[in-house]
């Protein structure tokens, strides 16, 4: 039996050997003029549909340059020209125009009783240190920002090309020095300022009432109210996106190629204006918005009035937690 | 007027990289920067080809258009240049390239990429044609001087094409009208947006 395999194997063999010759012959046959090497080489169309981007082998020490092609350069442009701009524009200047007619229809936002006169601590040295070294930071990295995306539109008609370019220049180093003190303060925030952000039931019946911005209600609320809350994890949140996508876009082909640092810059890019909207309606409300605000983090020390208005639950915590026998942990200020 | 463009015949090039070392030379480009580079796809594999490539001096520049402090302008020959005093180095031209072209000093150095520096198609930068300045930014500028990219000029074996897009798209269709076949144009689709037919 096993020899009769082997003889039908070895038939079998030969006449494959057999066709396999006859298909070669006539291909050895042809003339070179009718032999098509590209036939069988890359084809750039092929490689871009498959991959959207082109990459081989270079024999020069910059191994980051064996990127042939990479057509999406053309999308990031539209991007950077067209969408950033539109998005940009209708946040930033959507929300000017709603604290416009904010400011119009309801002015400041008063205490209810006047002042008392006697104040009560609200933010203490650090927290008032680390929000004012976000908030200074935030706003020379917020201007130098949006001056790579308006500046030429807006700022180099007004000054000429060489003084905007100046000023881009210290823009750009201002806008990557500046991204660490950032950073810092924003962590120094999150740890600090987290177990008193967690949103609650109390949360909702505050946003159910409109947080008092609408009618003359005031909602009950801890030491942060629903839309500090919302603003602190929009910080958080948005601040850790812009910082990581930040420091990629920093220390380029550090862990990302081109693909990775134009995500990264839509992500800066988007997260940051949206950022600035935000930051806009939290210093008017700072500020212009509501009379007593402010002191609590130029000074630190609010009214009891205001406190009492606006964080009724937060005064009635720090009476009995710190003063037990009716002491006062509000002190007069004349 | 012309336009200027490059083409590579991908069936022609044969990696020797003596554009690469030419366009070094002409131009005393510092080390660590190339204005161009030969790329081997499918290295070793049958079929491989390598294309040498530079700035393709694109029609509507992406690197023109999303330029921050508007450094880029286009010549009346159609060649993309740039303004060493204006340009920040951001990095946004290179993001938007689809073809590597911008290169930087000091890459890596956190926040401190130098002024961008790019193929000229040998035609210097904004000062003064043939100038000590205009070399020291941006090297020699032969367009001026009546001549041709150095790299496509002593390129051995003719591969590298540069000068008016007509009449290297003519030498083009007839080489692969005569041989028999053509990989095409490579990049021409996404600089010029537009193909030859072969």
């Amino acid at each position: 039996m096993a020899t009769l395999f082997t003889r039908i194997g070895s038939i079998v063999g030969a006449i494959m050997l057999l066709v396999l010759v006859a298909v070669a012959t006539p291909v050895s046959a042809q003339q070179p003029s009718s032999v098509n090497p590209t036939a069988s080489s890359v084809q750039e169309d092929k490689l871009l549909q498959e991959l959207r981007r082109i990459q081989g082998r270079i024999t020069i020490p910059d191994q980051r340059a064996s990127v042939l092609e990479q057509p999406a350069g053309r999308d990031w442009r539209q991007f950077q020209q067209v969408t950033l701009r539109w998005i940009g524009g209708i946040s930033i200047l959507g929300i000017l125009v709603i604290l416009i007619l904010f400011y119009t229809i309801r002015g400041t936002i008063k205490m209810s009783r006047g002042r008392s006169g006697r104040t009560i601590t609200r933010f203490n040295g650090l927290e008032r240190f680390m929000h004012w070294l976000t908030a200074a930071t935030f706003i020379i990295l917020a201007i130098s920002g949006l001056n790579f995306t308006f500046g030429k539109n807006l700022l180099l008609p007004l000054i000429g090309p060489e003084a905007f370019t100046g000023f881009s220049q210290w823009a750009k180093y201002a806008h990557n020095y500046l991204s660490f003190p950032f950073t810092l303060g924003l962590v120094v925030i999150f740890f600090v300022w987290i177990k008193e952000n967690f949103p609650g039931a109390i949360d909702v019946e505050w946003l159910k009432q409109g947080g008092g911005f609408v009618g003359n209600k005031r909602p009950l609320a801890r030491r942060f109210n629903a839309g500090q809350k919302i603003v602190f994890w929009v910080v958080a949140l948005g601040g850790g996106a812009v910082a990581i996508s930040g420091y990629l876009l920093m220390f380029p082909f550090y862990g990302t190629g081109v693909a990775g640092m134009q995500t990264a810059q839509v992500v800066h890019g988007i997260v940051g204006v949206v950022l600035i909207g935000i930051m806009l309606a939290h210093i008017y409300i700072g500020t212009l918005g509501m009379e007593g605000a402010f002191e609590a983090m130029s000074t630190g020390e609010v009214d009891l009035n205001w406190a009492e208005d606006h964080h009724k639950l937060w005064v009635e915590e720090e009476m009995k937690g710190k003063a037990p026998a009716g002491g006062r942990t509000a002190t007069a200020r004349t | 007027m012309a336009r200027m463009k490059f083409l590579c015949d991908a069936d022609r090039c044969i990696e020797c990289n003596a554009c690469v070392t030419a366009c070094k030379n002409e131009h005393d480009v510092p080390w660590g920067i190339n204005r161009r580079r030969v790329v081997t796809i499918d290295d070793g594999k049958p079929g491989e080809r390598s294309i040498s490539m530079a700035c393709m001096h694109c029609t509507d520049a992406p690197c023109q258009a999303v330029c921050p402090t508007n450094a880029f302008y286009t010549t009346a020959d159609g060649v993309v240049l740039h303004s060493k005093d204006i340009c920040i180095g951001c990095g946004y031209c290179f993001y938007a390239c689809p073809f590597g072209a911008p290169q930087y000093p000091r890459v890596g150095n956190f926040g401190s990429r130098g002024k961008m520096d790019k193929c000229t198609f040998c035609a210097g930068g904004p000062e003064a044609d043939g100038t000590l300045v205009e070399y020291k930014d941006y090297g020699t500028n032969r367009l001026a001087e009546g001549k041709l990219p150095l790299c496509a000029e002593m390129c051995s074996t003719k591969s590298l094409l540069a000068g008016d897009g007509d009449i290297i798209a003519q030498i083009y269709k007839e080489r692969v009208t005569k041989r028999g076949y053509g990989s095409g144009a490579w990049g021409w689709k996404t600089a010029y947006r537009e193909t030859i037919a072969t």
